[in-house]
């Protein structure tokens, strides 16, 4: 699991070479609760850190996930639009949202870890 | 103890919701559960369709006004028939404000000696005030502060409250009556919030928890939270008060008409009487619609709705995904001419249009007993 890393916005992103895979933690769908619907960004996107790029709605609300990284999106996780309880079962697998190719590696360094994260997700809670 | 949890008040049953795990959030100046851990809002929801489901509504507000004049009084505030309206029947209505528009909405009981009304909760310190500036002649109020209201939701609420209270089982829909439930007395009525058939239960606050394990112990009910009780009524057609409807909005714009018995309508008599009346007559400019959008994106509260050219023709009041409707449903005002059922419109969500089709409500059907 050392390839993954976690964002302060409940984020996570597993690299494989320069490609990043993007989705939501755990901690980040339970405290959505049941979620109905996901808007994942077009392949070409070009995401920048911290932007706006895919919208999460539940029940009650609907939220933004951003960008942890820069890069382009190479793949998006279409399964989600018929299925968007994936989320919530398998957030951090089949619930995936996007890819990215990687423009800037170095950006990796400025998020957590499984270990820092596990920390940061107790001290908010 | 968190800022939330000193400016907030709690309910009696505030433990009980702990302790089944509630997700507590500050709601219209009380913590409540919006829903319970091992649950969530669907299956709260589904539970409320299929089942029972248990809801705390002892944030609303209980008063009871006694005296000659009582009906009287209280007619000259809201646009229902009180005077015909049977001891022990209960009637939806609305205090309505000098230019039409509602102040709050409410439910009204004939009691044997008393009118009982439960308002609701964000509007219970301006509404009391109201009835104490307003109420005239020979009438007292008296603020209900040592009781708390449970909702009872579901198809077999009446099986669960028939196991104490047989007659429970065959009251008619907004009727009221005394039952003695788990050993408790109770003023139970058969009405509620989420189109299914069902009871909404006062008691002492020192007995709602006793109450309310009792009514959790059948296999038949389950907690459900303040989310499911907005999915339940929003596919029920059901205005929530501050969204729906407000000062601005009328009865007639709201589609409430049913609400306002003929010789009220007739007489008038109460605040904004000749807007509403002229409404009547002449139609009202907008009308509160069900809106389905198409595709499963949900269109929130606040949402533009435009016409084809892009020009701005209303806005989405409740809105949402409706788990028993399967996908989005809203409901929001729209110009009168776009108002009609088949009519189709556009909702603009982050910027992009999406179509949405003006549709009758409710989106679930009522499955309110009717004997």
């Amino acid at each position: 699991m050392s390839d993954v890393k976690f964002s302060e916005d409940h984020e996570w992103i597993r690299v494989e070479g320069d490609v990043g895979t993007i989705g939501i933690t755990v901690f980040a769908q339970q405290q959505l609760g049941d979620v109905v619907y996901v808007e994942v960004p077009e392949v070409g996107t070009s995401v920048e850190k911290g932007g706006e790029v895919a919208v999460v709605e539940s029940v009650k609300a609907a939220s933004e996930l951003f960008a942890p990284i820069d890069g382009e999106v190479v793949e998006s996780n279409s399964g989600l639009a018929d299925d968007p309880a994936a989320v919530n079962s398998d957030p951090e697998g089949e619930g995936w949202f996007f890819k990215v190719k990687i423009s800037d590696a170095g950006q990796l360094d400025d998020l957590m870890d499984e270990a820092a994260y596990k920390a940061f997700v107790e001290s908010q809670s | 103890m968190t800022d939330q949890d000193s400016q907030n008040k709690k309910t009696a049953l505030y433990a009980l919701h702990l302790e089944l795990g509630g997700k507590m959030v500050p709601f219209a100046g009380y913590m409540l559960p919006v829903q319970y851990a091992d649950a969530g809002i669907m299956l709260e929801h589904q539970r409320a369709r299929e089942s029972a489901a248990l809801f705390d509504v002892s944030h609303m507000g209980q008063v009871r006004i006694t005296g000659a004049d009582r009906v009287a009084a209280l007619e000259a505030l809201v646009p229902a028939d009180v005077e015909n309206l049977a001891v022990g029947r209960t009637r939806y209505s609305f205090f309505t404000n000098e230019t039409g528009g509602i102040l709050d909405d409410l439910m009204i009981t004939q009691a044997e000696d008393s009118l009982i009304l439960v308002i609701n909760a964000a509007c219970k310190d301006a509404d009391i005030a109201h009835l104490r500036a307003n109420l005239e002649g020979d009438v007292k109020l008296e603020v209900l502060e040592n009781l708390s209201l449970l909702a009872l939701q579901g198809p077999k609420s009446a099986a669960v409250l028939g196991q104490w209270a047989p007659e429970a089982t065959t009251m008619p829909f907004m009727s009221t009556r005394d039952f003695v439930i788990a050993g408790i007395d109770c003023r139970v009525s058969r009405s509620g919030y989420s189109g299914e058939d069902g009871y909404e239960i006062a008691m002492e606050s020192d007995q709602a928890v006793d109450l309310a394990r009792a009514l959790l112990e059948h296999d038949a009910v389950s907690a459900s939270g303040l989310g499911a009780r907005d999915s339940l009524r929003l596919e029920a057609g059901l205005c929530l008060y501050g969204h729906d409807i407000d000062t601005t909005t009328t009865p007639v714009e709201a589609g409430l008409t049913w609400a306002m018995q003929k010789r009220r309508r007739t007489e008038g008599g109460f605040p904004g009487a000749a807007v509403i009346q002229k409404q009547l007559a002449d139609g009202a400019s907008r009308r509160l619609v069900g809106l389905k959008p198409e595709g499963r994106a949900p269109c929130r509260e606040g949402t533009e709705l435009t016409d084809d050219s892009g020009r701005v023709i209303g806005r989405i009041t409740s809105g949402g995904f409706g788990p028993t409707a399967g996908g989005p449903v809203a409901m929001g005002y729209l110009e009168t001419a776009f108002a009609s059922a088949g009519t189709n419109v556009q909702a603009v969500v982050r910027g992009k249009p999406r179509p949405c089709e003006v549709v009758k409500m409710p989106f679930v059907a009522h499955n309110f007993y009717r004997g």
